[in-house]
């Protein structure tokens, strides 16, 4: 295929509509490896339901996804996950009733060895070192044994990106994971984010309403608005465009 | 040693004891404690573990206890009926998973519901295989080395000898990442997949293992009872294994062992009520489910959890260092 070299993830004329919406609009775009992409947009303007059709959650009603010059049209989410992408959804989703190492190790387990010697191998898989440093990463090694369903809601948050991390090192699809979360902890996720992407080489792709975060963190941003990318740019750029400032306030 | 351990250990203890002091009947009892045990621990799998809701384990019991019945009548060894039956079930309840991709919850336990009702009509109704109302009799009790299993103390040994492999199998899987896998798609099915788990093949063989727990159970039940009929595989057989599962702790290990023993031997004592017996069964039902609806394991995890945290509560407001 001619995947050009470097892009992780292509996106080519994906739409999708309920009934008489048009959630999204013919949107294409392509993600390169080591990027931090920044989606943004007014409430509403499809950012969801993208992630959404190109993580196989939805089926587009067209368009295609490529993931290293692969189609993968029809795959499911756990096949995409496969393939070395992540995602974490809007709403808030860990496991409640496991602990936070099992929420981890649940995470990893699907990517080491086969379906039987998940049934006959360790029973952690391997992972439980693993998934401690990646506990200790995200500052949770003291509520490690802890049920998820126990944690404060911002605590929660950083469980799931921690699981996004530990499930997909290539691509990491992460929708508002600053929603909710303090501003001490917004640092500390923030820093989390660059640490990975800097030092392991994941590429981002980040859905968020925080301006400060997105400016800070992305080093290309896409805008979305009624379902169709208005603009695309540097964090500069996209700070002065006048269309994204209409996008905003005419919303 | 752990409390655990040593409880496990004394209730092993008696298990082994217990039958030279019964008489015939008391140890028929127990011996069909033991095969509801085995059948209400796979729906355990696929309900308490998996979340997938089934009203079908009396079905896999019956296939299981026909195949074995059928077998043995026409001269074959226990075990070809017990490892058959545990085959069928295995590959009919992959076929009845494929609905709880669809529906899942209250639209599942009709599905499966339906199936139980058919499965119980093919019994009833084809005559020239199962005897219809009749039913099937005349299979003599499996004998091993020469050791018949005639002998109710023999039997009781024998199916306990299996409880156990069968038990550790179970234990084995929920806990290895598959265990973690099905606990997932109970939890969150989205999120499961989105983690790389396979929901689609977990789903199935949720179903899959679960009934083929059903249909071994089946398989010791028919050699048990020495005579089966569609009666015994009807739908409130599957409500019963349902009940042993939630009063004892629905997604604890023991809990289905635990609630089988109460589903059986409650009725036992309440025999001098007579009249009164089912009324004070289902009342003591809905008292404990409305105290602990998470089951007996689940009142005594939280006990556990509540006199712990007192416990080290108490050492931290004395000063204490403890870890
Ligand atoms: N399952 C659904 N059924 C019907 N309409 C939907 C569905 N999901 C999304 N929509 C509609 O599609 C549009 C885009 O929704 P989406 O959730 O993708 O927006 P978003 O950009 O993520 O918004 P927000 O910033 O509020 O999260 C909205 O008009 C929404 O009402
Ligand atoms: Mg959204």
């Amino acid at each position: 295929m001619n995947s050009a070299s470097g892009n992780v993830l292509r996106v080519r004329g994906i739409s999708k509509s309920f009934g008489g919406v048009h959630a999204v609009n013919d949107v294409s775009f392509d993600v390169q490896e080591g990027e931090v992409l920044g989606l943004i947009g007014p409430n509403g303007s499809g950012k969801s339901t993208l992630f959404d059709c190109i993580l196989g959650q939805l089926t587009p009603d067209t368009g295609e996804v490529y993931v290293g010059g692969e189609a993968v049209a029809g795959k499911r989410p756990c096949d995409l996950n496969k393939l070395g992408i992540a995602r974490t959804f809007q709403m808030l989703q860990v496991f409640p009733e496991m602990t936070v190492l099992e929420n981890i190790i649940l995470a990893g387990q699907e990517h080491h060895g086969g379906m039987l010697s998940r049934l006959f191998g360790k029973r952690d898989a391997g992972l439980t070192e693993e998934a401690d440093e990646m506990i200790a990463f995200f500052r949770l090694s003291h509520l490690r044994d802890q049920r998820a369903g126990s944690l404060s809601y911002g605590q929660q948050k950083l469980l799931d990106v921690a699981m996004a991390f530990m499930a997909g090192p290539r691509l990491v699809m992460l929708d508002e994971p600053a929603g909710g979360v303090n501003l001490t902890m917004l640092e500390s996720l923030k820093e989390h984010l660059k640490v990975f992407n800097e030092e392991r080489g994941a590429t981002f792709v980040v859905i968020e309403h925080n301006m400060e975060f997105v400016m800070a963190l992305c080093s290309r941003i896409l805008v979305l608005s009624n379902g169709a990318i208005i603009a695309e740019g540097t964090p500069e750029e996209i700070r002065n465009d006048p269309d994204v400032i209409e996008a905003y306030l005419g919303a | 040693m752990r409390p655990m351990t040593i409880a496990g250990l004394a209730v092993l203890g008696l298990l082994i004891v217990l039958p030279f002091g019964l008489k015939g009947y008391g140890i028929y009892i127990l011996s069909l404690w033991i095969v509801y045990s085995i059948a209400a621990m796979g729906l355990n799998l696929t309900l308490g573990y998996a979340g997938q809701v089934s009203l079908a384990q009396a079905a896999f019991l019956g296939i299981g206890a026909y195949t074995t019945a059928l077998l043995m009548k026409a001269g074959y060894p226990f075990f070809v009926g017990f490892g058959l039956s545990a085959g069928i079930c295995f590959g009919v309840g992959l076929i009845l998973g494929y609905p709880a991709l669809r529906v899942q919850h209250h639209f599942l336990a009709f599905v499966t519901l339906g199936f139980n009702a058919l499965v119980w009509l093919v019994f009833r109704n084809e005559e020239w295989l199962t005897g219809g109302t009749y039913g099937l009799m005349g299979f003599s009790r499996p004998s091993f080395f020469g050791v018949s299993t005639n002998n109710p103390v023999v039997f009781y040994f024998f199916s306990l000898a299996l409880f156990l492999l069968l038990a550790f199998v179970l234990w084995w899987i929920v806990r290895s990442p598959w265990g973690r896998a099905f606990q997932a798609l109970r939890e969150n099915p989205i999120r499961a997949n989105s983690l790389g788990v396979d929901v689609r093949r977990m789903t199935l063989l949720a179903f899959a293992i679960g009934s083929a727990y059903g249909g071994m159970a089946g398989s010791l039940f028919a050699p048990l009872v020495e005579f089966i009929d569609p009666q015994s595989f009807m739908l409130d057989t599957s409500l019963m294994l349902l009940l042993m599962v939630i009063v004892g702790g629905s997604g604890h290990f023991f809990g289905p062992i635990l609630g089988a023993l109460l589903v059986i031997l409650l009725p036992e004592w309440l025999r001098f009520t007579e009249g009164l017996y089912l009324i004070i069964y289902a009342s003591l039902v809905i008292v404990l489910l409305a105290v602990c609806p998470s089951g007996l394991l689940g009142l005594y995890e939280r006990t556990a959890a509540a006199v712990r945290a007192r416990s080290s509560d108490r050492r931290e407001s004395a000063g204490g260092s403890a870890p």
